[in-house]
């Protein structure tokens, strides 16, 4: 203790310590974070205030997080101290130029309801982690953007990305423009143009997308996530009689239980695109048989579920599937949209395919490729004649044709190998699903899911069987549990979280201990 | 050639006496060494005094003018080495590079640079990579100016007191004989502000004028009995003289009044962090004006013991403000209190974390917990005695928001090779994998997660020593071209041919030293007019002995990667195997290139751009490409399909047709839904009327197939 003189106070609070504002930029590594704060640091000093940036060279962040911090008041002799990085609870204007920045904001303590405005762009940048979940790894955004209404004094959420790229322009211009719609600061929209003008590249774009993202602020446009497209009308066409057909099958699925009907006709649509009509009525008596094992107090959600599942099952992913795909007139018209093909330029495609010789033994009628599969020796000679990287030019007739042509074979799939083990394959789950559904119906409807497992290509595609088989595998220790349901539906969730199925193994050693 | 270009602001290094200098802190600095006509400059990049080199060999130009000699250092030893060049001549020379590392490189010629003294004002810029945006182990600088007695500038950061502190550094350094260590953190080198400029000066004795009349003092020379009397003159004579110096010219600020009961002791550096935390505690206005007693150190090393005992001085308690560990001023002036008989406490590190960066709130729990203990009437109201414990609830989204990596930049050239080595570890089983320093050291991040240890810059090869006799299976080191010069060809790789160390070592070479922004080194394949460039690092290799040398100049050729390393891994040749992985910084061609390209297309000439995409019905959402790739224009899309579940992969505008997709998708048997459109700008008459007849025939073939079937119109 001491007895000193207590000090003169000085003014704490932002609005009375000198107007100052302390605004901080989470950005992305490579974004562009640079550009805007100089844009904030000359409008701040062209226009009568002291003002100071930081950031941290982007050598070592590349695509890391990255903060840019900029502090402004108004200059009346002297020179303010200012601080150099952000504080928690010290920040009244915080960009975020990407969602889960928005959310990494949040977390660090920057944005607090006192006092901070969060300018956030809601599109996804997604972090490595995210893409290599063979599931699904992608972060919650909901979750961001409610935290954020939470802690933030105002939130303004737009898809800046898009806002610019709709301009002809980058995310910092649409970013800047929505701090000006804001009015945060004390500077007039001319003072925002001037020092976009001042930074002299690129101006024209840039104020584009500056008035766009003001005015979508002005308006009151507060945009969360993506919004809905509108799936397009999927009106069919064909000959006649193949329409017809079409149509009596389109009867057979407004007699299925409501809640199965859309996702039958989903169902429908795929199987019948990847073979003929005839294929979409198998598929429908699968579905028809369930329906009977089915009933309204479940709401029908196995026979819902199979839909989904038996469809993707159904159109497995096989060459003649693949050469279809890549030779039909909207893929070019897709792309060609994709890749902003103007007039007058012309557009070459190569496709990168590597078959092997269990692909090309699958698509062998099924007598033939069984006899090469049974011999590993016939089906090494087979692989290495086939086996090797293909690179096919569809712009050109010729490589175009080879691919066409294949697909061509569609109307002998139903005897390949491929197809013979495919339907095996579906049946032996239908199987399962059909033995578990009269004890434990839930756990049926997670038998039905297991399918999910199964997609890739080629090895991945082969761990994705044996996962499945894995997962499944379990059921017999499962059976006359009462969460064997919810057992089944972790192993599941455990298979998608990495490619080598180290959870899988964590989540199986798990119920193995309950024997 | 660097990545970010300063030729518009070198400009501004030209401005005269009473002009206003505005800019960033490196340029700062580079205004302030011309100013006191430096005769020599020099160093190695490194974060965060990268662009201090970019914008030194920026501006050749002026620096010839003045007659200042540039050299761009092998290292930062090197780079220390050079200040001999002060030790008998009249000269100033300032080099710059990263602190801790790059003082552990340079502390050989520092330590002798010390020892036998210096003529000419000898500074060394240390660019502080602690805290947040740093990628190296987290150290102080501070033990090396203790154990060599060089004298160590922490100057407030801000641009007047920075550009001060150069002319202090300089001086400080002619008036003891002593080189000086001028320390500044990440953000205050990207510090931007304004300061008041003076003319820019020639130094008056130029390095060719020392040619002309050479020097030599027997003194100096570090050989007993010399070296005994040069290491009591640093207590005997320098120290004194620099203390005199720093008393006299008043390089350590006090602020606030002089009879205040506590009082605040803080480098230089921790200046506007400490302001701060008064000013959100209303004990400071915005212009740093506080009753608070402050003892600025903006010098460090040494310590001003009789300075430190007068601010002392009739007060009941003094907060020292030292960021990391360990504490070695707090040690030092708990000892000066000691020896002077006094009791005064001293807080430090027991308020202030003991390592780590002293960020904003780090720093007002500080200052409020030695204000609590020492002065609670200061503080006010609510912080003497807050009725809310702790803060306030907010929103946890500790599981939701993602660690954001960093990663290997779109379509970087380096990302093919570790597709290709984790694919061999597929077959071959997983391998010691010795990192180094640069670019490739986002390897052993996601997605890749190869590579555990980096023992230093240049040092993967050595750094795998003891795996030199082998095994099972080989051992495995990588080194980056910049690392291959600045040390690794020496240490790392003709001691492995000394050792015939069974080793596979790959020297991912992007023509660049990448990773500290694009500056050249000897293998650059790039013209440098003021450098000699193109010297192939397989000469190099073969001139130490390496007989296994493999040369690959296209690293997206991954199967051919694949078939190099499986060779390396498994030939019977005794040595080392040495893979020289070769393709150029994808950022630094881009940059190049991307502009050469628009004139072309403007011009009307026939250019055809690669970009690579995803049929999104052949994707089925397993995402193997994603584990082989981290590609920032690679990314998810969730489809309106109800019928997918998981998200598919897409390729974004900013692809660059680098080809690794298709190359790894390929090599990897992934799957065939990867696709490269080159669009063809301005394509040539017979290019033009053959593609119109493939599209004749494409479309005749579409129309035939859709006649016999039924299409629906949203599917693609």
């Amino acid at each position: 203790m001491n007895d000193a003189a207590p000090l003169r106070a000085r003014p704490a609070e932002p609005a009375q310590q000198g107007g100052l504002i302390k605004l901080a930029v989470m950005a992305v590594g490579g974004q562009g974070g640079g550009v805007l704060t100089g844009w904030i640091e000359r409008l701040a000093r062209d226009h009568g205030f002291a003002s100071q940036a930081t950031s941290v060279a982007g050598v070592a962040q590349r695509t890391g997080a990255t903060i840019y911090y900029i502090e402004m008041a108004p200059s009346e002799g002297g020179a303010p101290v200012f601080a150099l990085a952000p504080a928690p609870g010290d920040v009244d204007i915080l960009i975020a130029s990407e969602l889960m920045e928005a959310g990494r904001g949040i977390q660090r303590g920057f944005v607090t309801p006192d006092r901070t405005l969060l300018i956030g762009s809601t599109h996804r940048a997604l972090v490595v982690t995210e893409k290599t979940v063979p599931g699904d790894g992608t972060a919650d955004r909901d979750a961001v953007i409610v935290a954020a209404r939470e802690a933030a004094r105002d939130t303004v959420f737009l898809d800046m990305e898009r806002l610019a790229k709709d301009a002809g322009s980058v995310i910092s211009a649409s970013l800047f423009g929505a701090l000006a719609g804001t009015r945060a600061l004390p500077f007039d929209d001319n003072a925002f143009e001037d020092a976009i003008r001042a930074g002299g590249r690129g101006v024209e774009a840039s104020l584009q997308a500056f008035r766009k993202a003001v005015s979508a602020v002005r308006d009151g446009e507060d945009v969360v996530g993506e919004t809905a497209r509108i799936v397009a009308d999927t009106g069919v066409q064909g000959p006649p009689d193949l329409v017809g057909e079409w149509e009596a099958l389109m009867a057979r699925v407004a007699a299925l239980p409501a809640s199965v009907r859309v996702m039958a006709e989903a169902g429908m649509r795929k199987v019948v695109d990847f073979q003929d009509t005839a294929y979409g009525g198998e598929y429908l008596d699968h579905l028809g048989d369930l329906t009977r094992l089915d009933d309204e107090t479940h709401d029908w959600e196995l026979t819902r579920e199979a839909a989904k599942y038996l469809s993707n099952a159904m159109a497995y992913d096989d060459v003649i599937g693949v050469a279809d795909k890549k030779t039909r007139a909207a893929r070019l018209v897709r792309i060609a949209g994709e890749m902003a093909q103007s007039d007058g330029q012309l557009m070459r495609l190569t496709e990168y395919m590597h078959p092997r010789g269990e692909e090309i033994a699958g698509l062998l009628p099924w007598r033939i490729g069984s006899w090469i599969v049974r011999g590993p020796g016939r089906l090494r000679v087979l692989d290495r004649v086939v086996n090797r990287g293909r690179r096919v030019r569809t712009d050109r007739a010729s490589g175009f044709v080879t691919l066409w042509m294949l697909a061509g074979l569609r109307r002998w799939r139903r005897g390949t190998l491929r197809h013979a083990d495919e339907m095996a394959h579906v049946a032996a789950w239908l199987d399962l699903v059909r033995a578990s559904v009269a004890d434990d119906y839930d756990l049926a409807v997670e038998v039905v899911r297991a399918r999910r497992l199964i997609k890739g290509y080629s090895d991945t595609h082969a761990r994705g069987l044996s996962k499945y088989d894995r997962v499944l595998g379990a059921l017999a220790m499962l059976k006359g549990r009462d969460d064997a349901a919810d057992w089944l539906r972790r192993l599941r969730e455990a298979a998608l979280k990495d490619e080598d199925g180290e959870a899988l193994d964590g989540a199986l050693a798990t119920i193995g201990s309950f024997a | 050639m660097a990545e970010r270009s300063f030729k518009a602001e070198v400009a501004h290094l030209r401005m005269g006496a009473g002009e206003t200098f505005t800019g960033e802190g490196i340029l700062a600095i580079t205004k302030a060494l011309l100013e006191c006509g430096v005769g020599y400059v020099g160093g190695y990049q490194g974060a965060p005094i990268s662009h201090l080199m970019d914008v030194l060999s920026d501006a050749q130009d002026l620096l010839g003018e003045l007659d200042v000699r540039f050299e761009a250092n092998a290292s930062e030893s090197a780079a220390a080495a050079m200040l001999a060049a002060s030790v008998h001549y009249p000269i100033r020379g300032a080099v710059t590079f990263k602190g801790p590392v790059g003082m552990n490189v340079a502390s050989d010629a520092l330590a002798n640079l010390s020892s036998t003294g210096v003529t000419g004002g000898a500074l060394v810029i240390v660019g502080e990579d602690y805290g947040e945006g740093s990628s190296i182990m987290q150290e102080r600088s501070y033990a090396f100016a203790m154990k060599s007695q060089l004298w160590l500038l922490d100057p407030r950061p801000n641009l007047p007191t920075i550009v001060k502190a150069v002319r202090w550094g300089f001086e400080m350094s002619e008036a003891s004989h002593t080189p000086v260590l001028m320390q500044l953190r990440i953000r205050a080198c990207h510090v931007t502000g304004s300061f008041v400029a003076s003319d820019n000066v020639s130094p008056p004795m130029p390095v060719h004028a020392a040619l002309s009349a050479p020097k030599r003092d027997p003194g100096r020379i570090i050989l007993p009995p010399n070296s005994y009397r040069q290491e009591a003159s640093k207590y005997t004579e320098r120290r004194p003289a620099v203390l005199n110096y720093i008393r006299e010219n008043g390089l350590n600020e006090e602020f606030g009044a002089k009879d205040g009961k506590v009082g605040i002791v803080l480098q230089g550096g921790m200046y506007n962090g400490v302001i701060r935390a008064l000013q959100r505690l209303g004990l400071a206005d915005l212009y740093g004006n506080t009753d608070l007693p402050l003892w600025v150190l903006n010098v460090t090393y040494p310590l001003d013991d009789d300075a430190f005992l007068a601010f002392a001085e009739g007060k009941d308690a003094v907060l020292i403000v030292e960021e990391g560990h360990p504490d070695y001023i707090e040690q030092a002036f708990r000892s000066t209190l000691h020896k002077a008989g006094r009791t005064m406490p001293i807080s430090g590190k027991d308020v202030l974390p003991m390592t780590g960066e002293y960020t904003g709130q780090v720093m007002l729990e500080g200052v409020t917990g030695f204000l609590r203990a020492h002065a609670p009437e200061l503080l006010p109201a609510d912080r003497r005695s807050p009725n809310t414990l702790g803060p306030v609830e907010m929103p946890d989204l500790s599981e939701v928001v993602p660690i954001r990596y960093p990663g290997f930049c779109t379509g970087c050239p380096e990302r093919p090779f570790f597709a290709a080595l984790k694919l061999v570890e597929q077959e071959l089983g997983m391998h010691q994998v010795a990192s180094d320093i640069g670019c490739h050291h986002f390897s052993s991040l996601p997605p890749f997660r190869i590579g555990g240890t980096t023992m230093g810059y240049g040092l993967g090869p050595a750094s795998n020593a003891a795996f030199d006799g082998g095994g099972e299976r080989r051992p495995i080191s990588l080194i980056g071209d910049g690392g291959f010069w600045h040390n690794g060809l020496s240490s790392s790789i003709s001691n492995a041919v000394f050792n015939k160390s069974d080793g596979v070592i790959v020297v991912v070479d992007n023509f660049y030293s990448a990773a500290t922004g694009g500056q050249d080194i000897p293998s650059s394949r790039a013209l440098n007019v003021s450098k000699k460039t193109k010297n192939p690092i397989t000469k190099a290799l073969k001139g130490v002995g390496v007989t296994w040398v493999r040369q690959i100049d296209r690293t997206y050729d991954v199967p051919k990667m694949k078939a190099l390393l499986h060779e390396a891994l498994t030939t019977g040749h005794v040595g080392p195997k040495v893979i020289v992985a070769s393709s150029e910084c994808m950022l630094n061609r881009e940059r190049r290139e991307k502009p050469l390209r628009r004139v072309a297309i403007d011009n009307g000439r026939r250019v055809a751009v690669p970009r690579f995409g995803v049929d999104e019905d052949i994707c089925t959402g397993d995402h193997a490409c994603m584990r082989l790739s981290g590609c920032p224009s690679l990314s998810l899309k969730t489809l309106d399909d109800p019928l997918r579940d998981d998200p598919v992969a897409t390729i974004d505008e900013t692809c660059v047709g680098c080809g690794n997709c298709g190359e790894v998708a390929d090599a990897a048997i992934l799957c065939p839904s990867f696709y490269q459109a080159d669009i063809v700008h301005n394509p040539r008459p017979l290019e033009r009327w053959l593609a119109g007849i493939s599209a004749q025939i494409i479309a005749h073939l579409q129309r035939r197939r859709d006649a016999a079937r039924l299409t629906f119109g949203g599917q693609v």
